[in-house]
């Protein structure tokens, strides 16, 4: 087997980036310039790939800082739109746990962009804490919080926690549930 | 005999599983949209360019 070309890889994970891009800016035509973007740099900047890690990881990292510092740039970071949904949404699952993917959707739409990345990173796309944390370099126990507060914040929104809302919201709470993750599986 | 603690966390797990099934469903319908015919020009412009670059050398 001869020495493969990393960048041969590129081109699997491009669904998954662009998903990522779509998660995180809520945008199409803003994702495809993120991916876009993204690929030019990792192609460009292939040799700081280090072969056996993980190259999704690698370029989700890529995306991310990509997005983050033409957040800053454009200096125009998105309110937050609690309560302009919240009035609107009221939707409660049936028996079996769903409900209609669109209002989850919307709902997801309304978190500020560092929970809903940690969410698609943890909830969504299977990376570990320990992985979201690396490529947003924060803590572990900052991507755990933000997750926590989304589902918080979803569940709020999407009436799940009609049984026990204030325990949803209460750290300590969400603290046991987030330890106790690996045994509820 | 399940304790209020108890019963908290299975509400919250209960919660957070519903949501992580949605997210999930939501990220896979996004990851099997049909990826926009630029992103493969995009390579072969680049794998082009290389190959451009290596020639002169």
């Amino acid at each position: 087997m001869t020495h493969k070309d990393p960048r041969e890889g590129l081109v699997d994970h491009l669904p998954a980036l662009r998903a990522f891009a779509l998660s995180l800016t809520r945008n199409g035509a803003t994702a495809d310039d993120m991916v876009q973007d993204t690929v030019v740099k990792a192609w460009t900047n292939i040799e700081k790939f280090k072969p056996g890690t993980n190259m999704r990881a690698w370029l989700f990292t890529i995306l991310r800082n990509t997005y983050y510092s033409s957040r800053r740039k454009m200096n125009r970071e998105v309110a937050d739109v609690d309560g302009v949904f919240t009035a609107s949404l009221s939707v409660k699952p049936d028996h079996d746990g769903r409900m209609q993917l669109s209002d989850f959707r919307r709902a997801f739409e309304t978190l500020p962009d560092e929970q809903r990345e940690a969410l698609i990173l943890v909830g969504a796309s299977g990376f570990s804490y320990e992985e979201a944390a690396d490529m947003c370099n924060v803590a572990v126990g900052t991507i755990k919080s933000r997750a926590n507060r989304g589902r918080a914040k979803l569940a709020e929104l999407l009436d799940l926690g009609k049984d026990g809302p204030l325990e949803l919201t209460d750290q300590a709470t969400m603290a046991v549930v987030a330890s106790a993750g690996p045994v509820l599986q | 005999m399940a304790t209020g603690n108890d019963k908290d966390a299975d509400d919250s797990a209960r919660i957070e599983a519903i949501i992580d099934r949605n997210l999930k469903l939501v990220y896979s319908d996004l990851v099997q949209e049909d990826l926009p015919d630029r992103f493969k020009d995009l390579l072969a412009l680049l794998k082009a360019q290389d190959v451009e670059a290596k020639g002169d050398k």
